[in-house]
């Protein structure tokens, strides 16, 4: 294969995941900025290394890859204000839906389920990710994430029952 | 089915990953088990609560275009790194060969006439070098250690982490300021990355000590659209590499061999 297919064959097969890349990395990192380096850097080692992508789902395995540079990032770069309101994220990128169903949330309530997420322990909110916004199965969210279909089932559990309760919690409040 | 088994298995339920006999006994129990339907209809709100929020985000378009021009830029740079080893490993295959003849050349002529043989190659994998590492700091958002325009900033950094000192000049009153540094590896050793600046364009600048070069400048090459520019000077070589025009880089390299010469230390 020469380099031109090689590239070719390799934007072809992984860049259409780009946006589940920036996603993850966007979620993981909870900032724009972040998630583009991170999501660059992994696309490019995932470039490096698509020898060895041996067929299947080229979202999970790219994924993977994204997943990877994204806790080495977060090992380095560990936010203390993780907490703190970031404006970006409720601009105009998040994806919009013209279904009338999604547009029942108000601008409030979604910023407050956003919110909520991203308190979220790390494990939890990427297995939501995968879940809630990437529809995977738990058997490509297991391959993923490195861990059994039963710690992925047990993970999705906590997760919803933490983030149901500080929605709660939230929506009370403000509502 | 017990409650416990049954509400460890709610996610599976709902996210249809249960097999059809699990499926069937957690209906069963779901249908005469309050407790265990509420803490369904919970899982089942929260899930509804967050696809309705539709919090996916969209990579940005200049994401996509940027990993784009980088894989461009980055096979070229791995097709550059390989034929100069296709090159060194031929040359070693010549060698093997006429190990005779070599020796005889040796011998009569000494170093003087390998020495221009073996020049180019060692250029051409340096060149090789020096291109990939200024993609790679573009590309992997690792242009500079420190940032910084002031001269007096940039070399006491580099004195602290080398064990020599770069010059270190800036150039912004001829339109190249000096933007920052960085440590970069090169020829089996930490080697100073000066970074410049013309217009929106980086350039980058290795410099390391080589005691055996004298001074001389070689003409731009030119690889893929990068100007490529080798010099030596004081004791140092020096490589400068960008995508501004090749005139341009030349100009630049003039300035800075001035500069670097005339320095009173």
């Amino acid at each position: 294969m020469s380099d031109t297919e090689r590239r070719e064959r390799f934007e072809q097969t992984v860049l259409p995941h780009l946006d589940a890349a920036y996603n993850l990395a966007r979620w993981l990192t909870r900032n724009d900025q972040d998630a583009q380096d991170v999501a660059q850097e992994a696309c490019l080692r995932a470039f490096r290394f698509f020898d060895r992508y041996q067929g299947g789902s080229a979202r999970a395995w790219l994924l993977t890859i994204v997943r990877n540079t994204c806790y080495t990032w977060l090992h380095k770069n560990r936010h203390s204000d993780s907490t703190e309101f970031d404006e970006e994220i409720h601009s105009s990128e998040v994806c919009g839906s013209t279904d009338p169903e999604v547009q029942a949330l108000t601008a409030a309530e979604k910023e407050t389920v956003n919110h909520a997420l991203e308190d979220l322990p790390d494990v939890f909110r990427e297995a939501l990710v995968l879940r809630e916004m990437e529809g995977m199965s738990y058997r490509e969210i297991a391959d993923v994430t490195s861990v059994s279909l039963g710690t992925v089932m047990s993970r999705l559990a906590r997760a919803r029952t933490r983030l149901r309760h500080s929605l709660t919690v939230e929506f009370s409040r403000r509502f | 089915m017990s409650c416990d088994l049954t509400q460890r298995f709610i996610p599976g339920y709902m996210d249809g990953e249960l097999d059809l006999v699990r499926t069937i006994e957690m209906e069963t129990h779901l249908k005469d088990c309050p407790a265990c339907a509420h803490k369904l209809e919970d899982q089942q709100g929260v899930r509804a609560v967050l696809r309705r929020s539709s919090l996916a985000y969209v990579a940005p378009a200049v994401l996509r275009d940027r990993i784009q021009s980088s894989l461009r830029a980055s096979a070229k740079a791995d097709v550059e790194v390989r034929e100069s080893g296709i090159q060194w490993r031929s040359l070693r295959v010549f060698r093997w060969a006429g190990a005779v003849a070599v020796f005889v050349l040796f011998s009569l002529s000494g170093w003087q006439l390998t020495a221009p043989l073996r020049e180019p190659s060692t250029d051409q994998r340096i060149a090789a070098d020096v291109f990939s590492s200024h993609v790679r700091s573009l590309e992997a958002n690792h242009l500079m250690d420190v940032v910084s325009t002031d001269q007096h900033t940039v070399k006491p950094w580099f004195d602290a982490k080398l064990d020599f000192s770069p010059p270190v000049e800036d150039l912004a009153s001829n339109g190249f300021p000096l933007v920052g540094g960085r440590l970069d590896y090169l020829e089996g050793r930490e080697v100073a990355a000066l970074i410049y600046q013309r217009r929106n364009h980086f350039i980058n600048v290795f410099v390391w000590p080589d005691s055996n070069e004298t001074n001389s400048t070689q003409s731009v090459k030119s690889r893929q659209g990068y100007s490529i520019m080798r010099w030596s000077r004081d004791g140092f070589q020096c490589w400068a590499v960008s995508d501004i025009g090749g005139s341009e880089l030349a100009e630049f390299v003039r300035l800075l061999e001035n500069y670097t010469s005339s320095e009173p230390n």
